[in-house]
């Protein structure tokens, strides 16, 4: 058949970053990473491997964690993106910022927003009773795993750390997850208070 | 990457329609796969089919008592189902095991069965691939494939396939649906690979330009006491140098029924029928399991470096089955 | 505004968080290819698909039709560079980066063309649509024990060292140890690739780079393109890791030149695949130990080859037997680093170059030894404490490596293990304990250092470090806000710039120390200079320091950092899978500046312990000459869920005659790290493994004691080096 005309090759689209809306018009071949990086200048989602080997570029897709490199941007229109520029709120970091920060889950910060989004959804994950590889009985009947040090390691191992900062990144995890689930109880408290 | 052109599906007949208008189209589902093989030059479409919208997205039980897996159900919602975890937890097991968070949660049901493999020699462009390009050699069989296959295999290609949910959904005798402009289809798992032979790059028995719409799972009741055991060259987030995928069940101490299958070790998802011949109305204990690996593994023919895969399979058959038998006595 | 420090408390020795601990948790930190540069165009480098040979042509014309192409560079088009010269750190540039200059192939994934269009997408894809025809011929890339051709190397250090008559003194052994270690191909891969842009900027040559280095990087451009230096900027405020990788690339040299030939900003980056053939590696290693001892583990002999390879383009030599020149002493004593030329890519420095692949066959070769002695491994090192300087004769300046192993085996609860093998079994696991010796040694290089007292009471230091993860930014905070006597946060700390001076690279674990060397003397010269209750003009009070008279003056003597680690591991013979349950460092490196970086920094290196152990080895195809599965799902690394808790400990251990005490700690964490966890594993199971990594089809074919031979080449080795002998 007849070669499309060049305009079949790329969209005017429009992206729900961090909540804004961005109108762009995308080659098809852009991920939704080199869009991020390269034409809405967001360079916070890291550029590892381009491959879904490292997970460095790791973002929120509708809640959900997402290796940006294998997303194409053109298929995301719709979808509501968070980047870890959409972490913190006016000013204030979001726990898993403020525990990585705390506690040095870090060195040279390349993998480290991907890491941060990666466990923002792990601590999401969890709590809506996901189980994971390592959870020795998946049956719902056996309850929600705890998220032991065993379980976020597991539920982390999509993001590589080469400077190899996993045993701190693993505290600030387990950190920031106590502390969600110490707020959820809370906020389920003070709902039980008011209902009586 | 070359140029391409976008195209969303709202609904599997014009998904459907889209392929069928462009003979260099190929349809994109959470394009972990696809997307990588694009970028390393494998894969050229000219045009992509977007299927991810489509409404094949649910679990649903169906009248026999099995689940129906649309399509698009990617592989977080199915080991995050209830029904699944509850009546097949090594296939749940099985997902879980597979790549990483991030990528389950893009990852599709009906793509994970068409992934292709990870051979490194299939991915590297600048090497000969039969499998890619067809008669232009297998540099795997004298060269590195300490992880290919040691089942099923021919001279013309030595690559496995990557998926472990494909091995679990096996062992439990899924059943593929797939639509084409000719209506509905359906195919078993066990019959949706095509054998390797002397034409590797044929790799499914799906009609040309069909759509998988669903997987159906028929009712197992000895899927309930099942288990996904994977081992790999390190413990998370790689693929399998080999795995089993078993579901027993012992009463009174004798195997009434079992399910058997392994990844990693051929071009398809492997159903290990010998073993569970051997194992069926036989004692449960590690002579039988023994003798059961055997069965299946007196067909293997290893390569000069992935000979350590018979004894691994051998080993972990006995390991999964003496640990299911052990969990069905508590 | 008075300078007049009140009392406060040391910022050296307490524990901060990171200074852009901020910018890196929200994504607001930005790496090299992050600049927004206004008509930025993208290079994509095209590489050799054929292992030697010659390249006969290059299709260039349909490529530069194509969408946003804007040039091909090529040996036919490129402008020629100088490669004549030594750069900073006494070496001549790898050929590798002096690219296009000839048609000649010398390995696989040789850079042959960098294409630069308008998009990166246009760029890749008009790369791979590049047509290059070669003219090939037989490689060889044989790494093999027997090369005739291997040549022993200097580099840093003698390429042999002798002394005592080998063969009697092993002859005279009651106890002898003669095994052959290999470790694989391994490579750094740091998080962040290789980038580079590159720019004119009103007639200066403007980069901003991913190195270890600004003022090493300015240098080699500078020669590179025959340009004075002071015309070269280059800029890496933060660096994604480097390792040892990240130096002069061909990557930045392409930008140079295709931003010199089309006039506008040109970023290259290298993908994860290209890092392979370019970003250098540490290359295999096949070494060979004789030891030989009286019954009660005392040496007098003690033999060590190590046989690496390089590129045929360029000379490298992994180093690794230098350790064993300051481990343990012997009347006979000898050491040899041989290196074979092979038409594969060129190595270089990677994280604690030749003690890592060393100290895993010496530390390993002791364990044997001990277990032929029936000898507490701790206790056969006691026995072998060096006087002095085993080679060099020389003092040590501090060696508190018993303190560590006793300091180690206390908190580990060494003293509870039962030394026979294969004996503690959990459900499928085989359980064992190893331990080993690291060492790597302290040096410093001359740094220069800007401090600025501020009209407002602060005071800004300049100073041309990287911190590529280690912390750096912060611990120089620490140090300088000591030196001047006044908080941390009235310091501003600013790096990566080579505009701020000469300064040593990230690089040898002398990079916070070389630098902290000159903030102190520049800030001590300061305070001397800062009259109390007098003011400071707005453009500030600046005293610089030059620290090469200073470091030049430091005495001959065996300057090293020493450490014990401890590792107990699970292993399934069945499966063969190895994990790691927890690993224990205790080390004597040093003033520690930051208590919370400094863990990650020894953690982070002996979990690179952990990955080489078990995990890391680039596989080569023999007949195309090239890698096989050239990326992260081939080439493992530990991931979040190889790595146990991982504790590291360190004794007080000031070195004496550094100005702030700092010996240096960013590579010490991995020496030693794989063979305790391999002595671990020969604990578990019985079966001794000799080439890294312990993959599983290396323990499923090696099954247990009982059950087969050990593992590796060593009964071989012994054969085939008795020939040699």
């Amino acid at each position: 058949m007849a070669p499309p005309p060049s305009s079949a090759h790329d969209s005017s689209i429009t992206l729900d970053v961090n909540g804004d809306k961005h109108t762009l018009t995308v080659d098809h071949r852009t991920t939704l990473l080199d869009a991020l990086r390269e034409r809405l200048d967001l360079t916070g989602t890291k550029k590892g491997c381009d491959q879904g080997q490292c997970g460095a570029c790791t973002v929120l897709l509708d809640g959900r964690r997402t290796v940006a490199c294998l997303q194409l941007a053109v298929a995301a229109e719709g979808r509501a993106v968070t980047t870890v520029e959409g972490l913190a709120e006016g000013g204030q970091l979001h726990p898993v910022q403020q525990a990585f920060l705390d506690l040095d889950g870090y060195q040279c910060g390349y993998c480290t927003p991907g890491q941060i989004c990666s466990a923002v959804a792990v601590i999401e994950e969890h709590a809506a009773g996901w189980p994971s590889a390592v959870t020795d009985d998946v049956r719902p009947e056996a309850g929600p795993p705890p998220l032991t040090d065993d379980e976020i390691r597991e539920r982390m191992s999509g993001n590589l750390c080469r400077c190899s900062a996993y045993v701190s990144i693993v505290q600030a995890v387990s950190r920031a997850a106590a502390a969600a689930r110490a707020e959820s109880a809370g906020t389920t408290a003070a709902g039980a208070g008011e209902a009586a | 990457m070359k140029e391409f052109g976008y195209q969303r599906a709202s609904d599997v007949s014009g998904a459907l329609a889209l392929l069928g208008a462009d003979a260099g189209a190929r349809f994109l589902g959470g394009g972990t796969n696809l997307v990588d093989l694009m970028k390393a030059g494998v894969e050229r479409p000219s045009r992509l089919v977007d299927v991810r919208g489509l409404p094949l997205d649910r679990i649903e039980p169906t009248a026999d008592g099995g689940l129906r897996i649309g399509a698009t159900v990617t592989n977080s919602d199915l080991a995050a189902h209830p029904g699944v975890r509850s009546r097949y937890p090594a296939l749940a097991q099985a997902v879980l095991a597979g790549a990483s968070g991030q990528l389950r949660n893009m990852a599709t049901v009906g793509g994970n069965l068409l992934q292709r493999t990870r051979c490194g020699y299939f991915t590297d462009v600048s090497r000969p691939c039969n499998k890619r390009v067809p008669g232009s050699g297998c540099p795997a069989v004298e060269g590195e494939h300490r992880n290919h296959a040691i089942l099923g295999a021919s001279a013309h290609c030595v690559a496995v396939h990557p998926s472990d949910m494909a091995v679990a959904l096996t062992a439990f005798d899924a059943v593929v649906s797939y639509r084409t402009g000719d209506g509905p289809g359906e195919l078993p798992l066990a019959d949706l690979y095509l054998p390797v032979d002397g034409t590797p790059h044929r790799e499914t028995a799906l009609p040309q330009g069909a759509l998988i719409t669903a997987v159906t799972l028929p009712p197992a009741p000895v899927a309930a006491l099942s288990r996904y055991r994977k081992v790999r060259e390190r413990a998370s987030y790689a693929f399998a140098i080999g795995s089993v995928a078993a579901a027993l069940d012992v009463r009174d101490g004798v195997i009434r029924e079992a399910r058997l299958a392994f990844g990693a070790v051929a071009s398809r998802p492997w159903r290990a029928r010998a073993a569970e011949r051997t194992l069926t109305g036989a004692p449960a204990g590690g002579e039988t399991f023994a003798a059961a690996a055997d069965a299946e593994l007196a067909a293997a023919r290893p390569l000069p470096h992935n000979a350590y895969k018979v004894t691994l399979m051998r080993n972990l058959v006995v390991a999964v089955l003496t640990g299911l038998t052990e969990e069905a006595a508590r | 505004m008075t300078t007049a420090p009140a009392a406060r408390e040391s910022a050296v020795g307490t524990a901060r968080t990171r200074v852009e601990g901020r910018d890196k948790v929200t994504g607001a930190a930005r790496y090299a290819a992050e600049i927004p540069f206004a008509g930025l165009a993208h290079g994509w480098l095209v590489l050799s698909t054929v292992a030697r040979g010659r390249i006969t042509s290059l299709e260039t014309a349909g490529v530069l039709a194509m969408p946003g192409v804007l040039t091909v560079l090529h040996h036919g088009n490129a402008p020629r560079l100088n490669a004549d010269y030594i750069g900073l750190l006494g070496v001549p540039p790898d050929p590798t980066c002096v690219v296009f200059q000839h048609d000649r192939v010398p390995f696989m994934g040789w850079p042959v063309a960098l294409v630069v269009a308008e998009t990166p997408e246009q760029a890749r894809e008009a790369a791979e649509a590049l047509v290059v025809r070669y003219e090939e011929e037989p490689h060889d890339t044989a790494f093999t024990r027997d090369r005739p051709d291997a040549y022993p190397v200097g580099g840093r250090m003698p390429a042999e060292t002798r002394k005592g008559d080998m063969e009697a003194a092993l002859a005279a052994s009651a106890v002898v140890v003669d095994a052959e270690y290999t470790t694989p191909e391994e490579y750094h891969h740091p998080m962040e690739p290789h980038a580079a842009t590159a720019r004119w900027d009103g007639g200066r040559l403007d980069v901003v780079d991913s190195n270890q280095g600004a003022t090493w990087i300015v240098g080699e451009l500078a020669n590179l393109f025959s340009l004075d230096p002071a015309s070269v900027r280059v800029r890496s405020e933060h660096v994604g890791g480097g390792f040892g990788s990240k130096g002069i690339r061909a990557h930045q040299v392409a930008a140079v030149m295709a931003a010199t030939h089309l006039r506008r900003p040109v970023r290259v980056v290298l993908t994860r695949r290209q890092m392979f053939p370019l970003a250098g590696h540490r290359s295999a290693t096949i070494q060979r130990i004789r030891l030989g001892a009286d019954t009660g583990g005392r040496l007098r002999a003690l033999e060590h080859r190590s046989l690496s390879h390089t590129s045929t383009v360029h000379e490298f030599v992994e180093p690794s037997t230098g350790a064993t020149r300051v481990m343990y002493d012997a009347d006979a004593h000898h050491t040899a680093n041989l290196v074979v030329r092979l038409d594969l890519p060129t190595p270089t420095w990677m994280r604690a170059p030749g003690e890592a692949p060393g100290s895993f066959a010496l530390e390993t070769a002791l364990d044997e030894l001990a277990e032929k002695c029936g000898i507490d491994p701790i206790e056969l090192r006691v026995r072998n404490e060096p006087e002095r300087g085993p080679v060099s004769g020389l003092p040590f300046s501090s060696r508190n490596l018993i303190a560590c192993f006793q300091e180690g085996a206390r908190r580990f609860g060494w003293a509870d293990r039962d030394p026979r093998p294969g004996l503690r079994r959990e459900g499928r696991w085989l359980l064992g304990t190893g331990t080993a010796a690291a060492s790597f040694p302290v040096m410093a290089l001359p740094s220069t250092a800007a401090v600025t007292a501020e009209a407002d009471g602060t005071f800004t230091v300049r100073i041309a470090a990287a911190d590529i993860g280690t912390g750096a930014r912060t611990a120089l905070t620490q140090v300088a806000a000591d030196a001047l006597e006044v908080a941390p946060d009235r310091v501003r700390m600013r790096i990566g710039d080579s505009d701020f001076g000469p300064a040593m690279i990230a690089g040898g674990s002398m990079g916070t120390r070389s630098w902290s060397w000159a903030i102190t003397t520049a800030a001590g010269e300061l305070r001397e200079r800062l009259v109390p209750g007098a003011g400071i003009p707005p453009e500030g009070i600046t005293v610089r320091s030059d620290t090469t008279e200073a470091v030049g003056a430091l005495a001959q003597m065996e300057r090293h950092s020493f450490g014990a680690q401890f590792a107990e591991v699970a292993v399934d013979v069945t499966t063969g899978e190895v994990r790691v349950r927890r690993m224990l460092g205790v080390f004597a490196a040093g003033r520690i500046i930051n208590p919370l970086t400094a863990r990650g920094q020894f953690t982070g290196g002996m979990i690179w312990g952990i990955s080489m152990a078990l995990h890391e080895e680039a596989v080569r195809d023999s007949v195309s000459g090239g890698h096989y599965g050239a990326d992260l799902a081939g080439y493992h690394v530990a991931t979040h869920a190889d790595v146990p808790h991982v504790e590291a400990h360190w004794i007080d251990d000031p070195d004496p005659h550094d100005p702030v005490g700092i010996k240096g700690i960013g590579e010490i964490g991995i020496v030693g790290a794989a063979a305790a966890v391999a002595n671990a594993v020969r604990h578990a199971t019985g079966v001794r493994h000799r080439s890294l990594p312990i993959r599983p089809d290396r323990v499923i074919l090696a099954g247990t004691a009982g059950a087969g031979a050990d593992a590796g080449a060593g009964a071989g080795a012994r054969a085939a080096g008795e020939a040699h002998a």
